[in-house]
């Protein structure tokens, strides 16, 4: 489990961190936190010719607040976001959510972007920036694109970065809403959901509801229902829509009995939130 | 800009335990093998190579991280700390070490040097921690001899909270 | 014993061995240091389940920077023999490959090269043309005649069945009021080191003699088989083994085909070749626990009293039978019975074949696959008769006053109160809380069920209990094979300083200290004054086959062999000291480093200066006395007797027991199991050190809870491996794993001088039984499969809400 060999490469700023992706394109490979990348690479599942290291780029290090957005920067990492003061009253729903993120020394070093990047179907971030209304912000020579979250997971590990861009930042809104909550089911503490879901009450008998685990990306649909049989049936009714993932520790059949078992329960649980 | 590349070999400058070392390096090379080949702390150990064991834990600046996961020449200039820093020079054990020996909070001792690295960043961070957030930081960590028990009784005397 | 009473013995001595571990000082295979020149290899690996191979080709490999050498199975033929095993059936397995692939992951070339990431490199540019063949992946199918062979000469995948018949089952079912049958499936699982297979190995062309490290835990009968292997005598195959060792739990023993491959590499390329498997491997290709497909059937009266038993037990191996395989069929043998006293019960032991990772070791070794299959038939003929299962478990132990017992199958139980081990465990109120809780949670809708599990957890097995797999001529031709001896030197330097070599290898049991605590004991000293040299040679030490540390032999074993030399030195020093103090060696002891007389205890002399007299001053001694101070304890008890005529053996020399009983709950929300409340009973004889005991306990509860709900070896129908990462092969965190209450009882070993019982396997043979019952209980089902996964339950649960609509349209009288 050594990885095969590669250049490496450190930036001094972002202007060349994107000049390289411009001349390297596919054969490189951004390196941030390493937390996902470092493993695909020691399993020798990948063969980039490149890897660019942003882990050390102040500029990318920061969390900023504008636009009623909050900037998150591509070399912060999970757990400084979570220590962030502000988290809990401008993004409570992730607040809730960071935690489940890995563990305590992969959120050390793991980065918010580098996941949303690796876009693995059950993980925390992605659905948050899809629940959330997040953007992803790329930057390549030609200048800055930004893309809305449900524009930029495509797929199970599938993302709508070209190969010349960088991702210098996602953003997510400001919430207003205070009424949220979140469950995953995984075999064990810290392992990728089997699934996940995520509850935004946006009013009385309006919430929007995200799930992570049933397809090869997050889906997030709004709801007026109320009462905890009409939210089952609204989520049998997105279950048998969304088929299901089917692997080793879960049938699809399981996956869209668990949205169903859970649903109502995260819905309650979000109602129960003071407003 | 700093570049290596794949073929070259490169002096990697860093603080190991609070001394300046160095050592040559291709970029592939994991710190976990950096640590243990190159400079010869063979105290950080190697249990899975993809990020879940926790064997290999060590504090760069500070903060506890996996080296199986960070290249060698990721920590130039950074200051690296591993398990042979914990005990005095003259061998006596600091409070947590202690505390596991008295909690038989070990049994072969290979996952043991990573979760001692892991409780060094965090009890930093959090001095007087519950008996949960001691778990939700130990579940980053495999240990397959002990059953946990005596680790998560060791990290409570150590913390003052048994 | 009179001044042997304990003052360390029996008490909870903090371990010896911690300091160093916890300094990052542990010397662990990969942290010694290797001569210069050392190369490193790195394995290729089948990619196929079952192929031939048509053409390996290295050239190009061959060419890269830094290669020494590609070593092929055409390699290893020419430089050794197959692998000896317990049959004689054409089964050869060499350290690689040859000609064909049985299993996906099975070496097929080893790249050795300047360092670890170029052996990788190259072995990028190995070409291996394979020919894919039907595999035989399930054990059933791979029995039947149509199925694909793994080993064309041996005619069947099937290549070992064996009956056994003892006392009158026959007769038992046929008076029987009723017969209560299970099938009970044992999936594959490891308990996965985290420290995997290290070797370092080097050839000397002069001597003709290979020199292997590697953290090997034994069996030492495995040594002769890679001698053999090698073509060498055991004198030109040394074995080192490190002094630490990152655990083993018996999968340690599986490296041994990797000390004959880099032997090999080390004599093909004339520099020493180092192999660290890294954990890819060591998922995919180790060693895993067998699998096994047991039938077992009861002949019970109405009150649930069992007469007679049938167990049909057909365990896979993989691709190839290991030395000393099939262990885990045989070695809980004389126990197949396990608590209960059941004169009558016939056995059939099937081994096959199959394409998938070669089975071993494992702690536990047969005896959660036993007791799976005994415990939930247990509890079946509680349900199927409407018995309390508690009940039935009790009317069926062994009593109290029959103790040295001797079970249909030829073991004798040493010691045991199984009767009032269980009235401790579900005492004080522990059952009641069970069943209130059980009771309430029942009354909210939810699914609570209790389960227990009454365990017999042999100790030192017999090295003669293989040999039952061949039938008493075959034995009788063969010789009989038997006995397992153990053997510890004790050694006191001119400064009175002492140092024991035991014949153990350490994956982190303790044993320093609990040797150290034995002999200080016995010699007067502290355990400090005692220095236990854990670094097994096999050119150096003292060993016998038995070495090693498995099957739970410490204490029972080599803890006695460091008793006896420790005694033979005491013996010994105490005629010296006589001699000087002028009274007799009588009324010599041992006392705070000081040899003294018992009746006048200022007539002393320091435990130095005695010892230093055999060195300096032969001519002090007592006449005739030899001076050396190197003493060799050696334990062979005479109860390991080889099996008899009519294939009855005593497999183990102890019999410790365990009982067991849980509280689960079933959540039908998120499919999970979460165990409400655990109690563990023990009785292991007399206690050594009981924090090190119990440290041995919940490792293996852990390892317990591991097999019965999350880890499991998953190999799809096509034979690909789908538990290659620590992603998908789930080893508990400690948010898996649920509190525990051990309770100790002690009656001790009569045949084991120190009284002291095996006891670090129990839990993983007790809690999987325990929580499949509990789960049988809270669900009311009948077959459980382990792990019980989210997904496992998901489909109980189907199938238990199914019953309940069919129960309600009944009660309704519809649908008729
Ligand atoms: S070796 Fe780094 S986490 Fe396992
Ligand atoms: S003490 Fe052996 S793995 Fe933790």
């Amino acid at each position: 489990m050594k990885p095969r060999p590669f250049d490496y490469v450190c930036p001094d700023n972002v202007d060349e961190a994107v000049a390289l992706l411009a001349a390297h394109g596919d054969a490189a490979r951004v390196l941030a936190g390493g937390q996902s990348l470092m493993a695909i690479l020691n399993f020798r599942l990948a063969e980039p010719e490149m890897l660019i290291d942003v882990s050390r780029l102040a500029e990318l290090d920061t969390i900023r607040e504008g636009d009623g957005k909050i900037e998150v920067g591509a070399s912060v990492t999970q757990n400084k976001f979570l220590a962030w003061p502000a988290l809990a009253t401008k993004l409570p729903l992730l607040a809730k959510m960071l935690p489940f993120v890995g563990h305590f020394q992969t959120r050390n070093r793991g980065t918010v972007c580098g996941s949303i990047a690796h876009a693995d179907p059950s993980s925390e971030l992605p659905l948050a920036l899809a629940m959330l209304g997040g953007e992803v912000v790329l930057r390549s020579k030609k200048g800055t694109r930004v893309l809305a979250a449900k524009d930029f997971q495509l797929d199970m590990l599938t993302t709508a970065r070209e190969s010349e861009e960088l991702i210098t930042a996602v953003r997510f809104p400001v919430q207003s809403e205070k009424q949220v909550a979140f469950r995953e089911v995984a075999r064990r503490h810290g392992d990728f959901a089997i699934i996940a879901i995520a509850v935004v009450v946006e009013e009385k008998n309006k919430f929007r509801l995200g799930v992570g685990g049933m397809t090869g990306r997050p889906t997030v649909r709004q709801f007026n229902a109320t009462g905890d049989a009409a939210i089952r049936d609204a989520a049998v009714a997105l279950g048998v829509e969304l088929e299901g993932l089917e692997d080793m520790h879960a049938s699809a059949a399981m996956r869209r009995d668990l949205l169903r078992n859970l649903a109502p329960v995260v819905v309650n649980e979000a109602l129960q939130c003071a407003a | 800009m700093r570049r290596v590349n794949r073929d070259q070999r490169t002096r990697i400058n860093l603080t190991l335990n609070g001394r300046a070392v160095s050592a040559d390096t291709e970029p592939r090379m994991l710190l976990s093998d950096f640590l243990r080949h190159a400079l010869g702390a063979t105290g950080t150990h190697v249990g899975c190579e993809h990020g879940v064991c926790g064997c290999c834990t060590v504090l760069i600046d500070g903060t506890a991280g996996r080296s199986c996961l960070t290249l060698a020449v990721q920590v130039e200039g950074r200051a690296v700390r591993t398990v042979e820093s914990l005990a005095s020079a003259d061998g006596k054990l600091n409070a947590l070490q202690q505390a596991f020996q008295n909690n038989h909070a070990l049994q072969c001792g290979f996952c043991t040097p990573g979760i001692l690295m892991s409780f060094t960043d965090y009890l930093a961070k959090n001095p007087k921690p519950s008996e949960a957030e001691i778990c939700e930081v130990l579940s980053g960590h495999l240990c397959r001899c002990t059953g946990y028990a005596g680790i998560v009784a060791a990290i409570k005397e150590a913390t003052g909270s048994k | 014993m009179g001044d042997l009473v304990s003052k360390v013995l029996g008490t909870s001595v903090r371990r010896k061995e911690d300091p160093a571990l916890l300094s990052g000082r542990g010397r662990y295979a990969d942290d010694l240091p290797v001569p210069h020149g050392t190369l490193h290899a790195h394995v290729i690996r089948s990619p196929h389940a079952h192929a031939k191979i048509l053409k390996i080709d290295v050239a190009e490999a061959l060419t890269q920077r830094g290669v020494w050498a590609v070593i092929t199975g055409e390699d290893v033929k020419k430089f050794s023999d197959p692998f000896l095993i317990v049959l004689k059936a054409p089964i050869h397995q060499w350290s690689l490959a040859v000609e064909r692939v049985r299993y996906v992951g099975e070496p097929v070339a080893l790249v050795v090269a300047d360092d670890r990431y170029l052996a990788e490199d190259a072995a990028e540019k190995v070409q291996v043309d394979y020919e894919p063949l039907l595999a035989a992946v399930d054990p059933l199918a791979a029995c039947k005649k149509d199925a694909p062979h793994l080993h064309a000469e041996a005619k069947s995948n099937e290549i070992s069945v064996r009956a056994f018949s003892y006392g009158d089952v026959k007769g038992a079912f046929a008076k029987a009021d009723a017969h209560v049958k299970l099938t009970v499936d044992y999936a594959r699982m490891s308990f996965t080191p985290m420290e995997c297979y290290v070797v370092v190995a080097a050839y000397d062309p002069i001597a003709g003699s290979y020199d292997v490290l590697a953290n090997f835990q034994g069996p030492f009968s495995t040594h002769p088989v890679m001698a053999r292997a090698l073509r060498v005598p055991g004198t030109k195959f040394r074995v080192r083994i490190p002094p630490d060792s990152g655990g083993s739990f018996g999968i340690k023993l599986s490296v041994f085909p990797y000390m004959v491959l880099a032997s090999i590499a080390a004599r093909i390329t004339g520099r020493p070749v180092k192999w660290v498997e890294d954990r890819a491997e060591h998922l995919l290709a180790a060693s895993t626990g067998p699998n096994r497909i047991t039938e077992i059937e009861a002949a019970v009266t109405k009150d649930g009293r069992i007469l007679g038993l049938k167990l049909d037990q057909l365990e896979d191996y993989g691709a190839f039978l290991r030395a000393p395989m099939p262990g885990p069929l045989y070695r809980m043998h004389g126990s197949v019975t396990g608590a209960y006293d059941i004169p009558n019960v016939d056995v059939i032991n099937r081994v096959v074949l199959t394409n998938k990772m070669p089975a071993s070791l494992i702690r536990g070794f047969g005896g959660p696959q036993l007791y799976l299959a005994l415990e939930r038939l247990v509890h079946r003929i509680a349900v199927e008769l409407k018995l309390d299962h508690l009940d039935v478990i009790k009317r069926n132990l062994i009593a109290a006053k029959s103790f040295p017992y001797k079970t249909a199958a030829g073991a004798l139980y040493d010691s045991g109160d199984y009767q009032s081990a269980i009235e401790m465990a579900t005492g004080d109120g522990r059952l009641a809380d069970l069943k209130r809780r059980r009771d309430a949670a029942r009354a909210a809708g939810r699914y609570y069920g209790i389960g227990y599990a009454a365990v017999v957890e042999p100790g030192m097995s017999n090295m003669g209990y293989l040999s039952n797999i061949l039938t008493a001529e075959q034995r009788e031709k063969a010789g009989p094979k038997n006995g397992a001896v153990s053997m510890v030197t004790v050694n006191v330097d001119p400064l009175g300083a002492v140092s024991v070599t035991p014949d153990v290898t350490v994956q982190g049991q303790g044993h320093e200290t609990v040797i150290s605590q034995i002999v200080a004991e016995r010699l007067g000293l502290k355990v400090e004054d005692i220095d236990v040299v854990i670094e097994l040679d096999t050119a150096k030490d003292q060993w016998s086959i038995a070495a090693g540390t498995y099957s739970c032999r410490f204490t029972p074993g080599t803890a006695v062999a460091a008793h006896m030399a420790a005694m033979q030195i005491r013996d010994k020093l105490a005629k010296i000291a006589a001699k000087q103090l002028n009274v007799l060696p009588n009324d010599i002891e041992f006392v705070d480093g000081k040899v003294r007389s018992r009746g006048n205890p200022d007539n002393a002399m320091p435990f130095g200066r005695v010892a230093g007299t055999a060195h300096w001053s032969p001519a002090m001694l007592p006449d005739g006395m030899s001076p050396s101070l190197r003493e060799t304890g050696v334990w062979s008890p005479p109860e390991l007797e080889p099996p008899s005529s009519d294939d009855r053996i005593n497999t183990s020399l102890t019999y410790g027991f365990v009982f067991d009983l849980c509280g689960v709950e079933i959540d039908p929300m998120t499919y999970q199991v979460r165990v409400d409340r655990y109690v563990s009973m023990h009785d292991a004889g007399t206690l050594l050190n009981p924090m090190i005991a119990e440290g041995q306990m919940r490792g293996a509860f852990a390892q317990g809870i591991a097999a019965a709900l999350y880890e499991e070896y998953v190999s799809d129908e096509s034979g690909a491996f789908l538990s290659g990462s620590f992603a998908d092969y789930l080893v508990p965190t400690v948010s898996e794993i649920p509190p525990v209450e051990f309770l100790h009882q002690e009656t001790p070993s009569p045949f084991t001088p120190l009284g002291a019982k095996g006891l670090a396997e129990g839990n993983c043979m007790s809690v999987p039984a325990c929580i499949a019952n509990a789960i049988a209980d809270a669900l009311g089902v009948k077959d459980i499969s382990l792990p019980a996964s989210p997904r496992r339950i998901h489909g109980l649960l189907a199938e238990v809400e199914a019953r309940q609509k069919g129960e309600s349209v009944r009660a309704a009288g519809g649908a008729r």
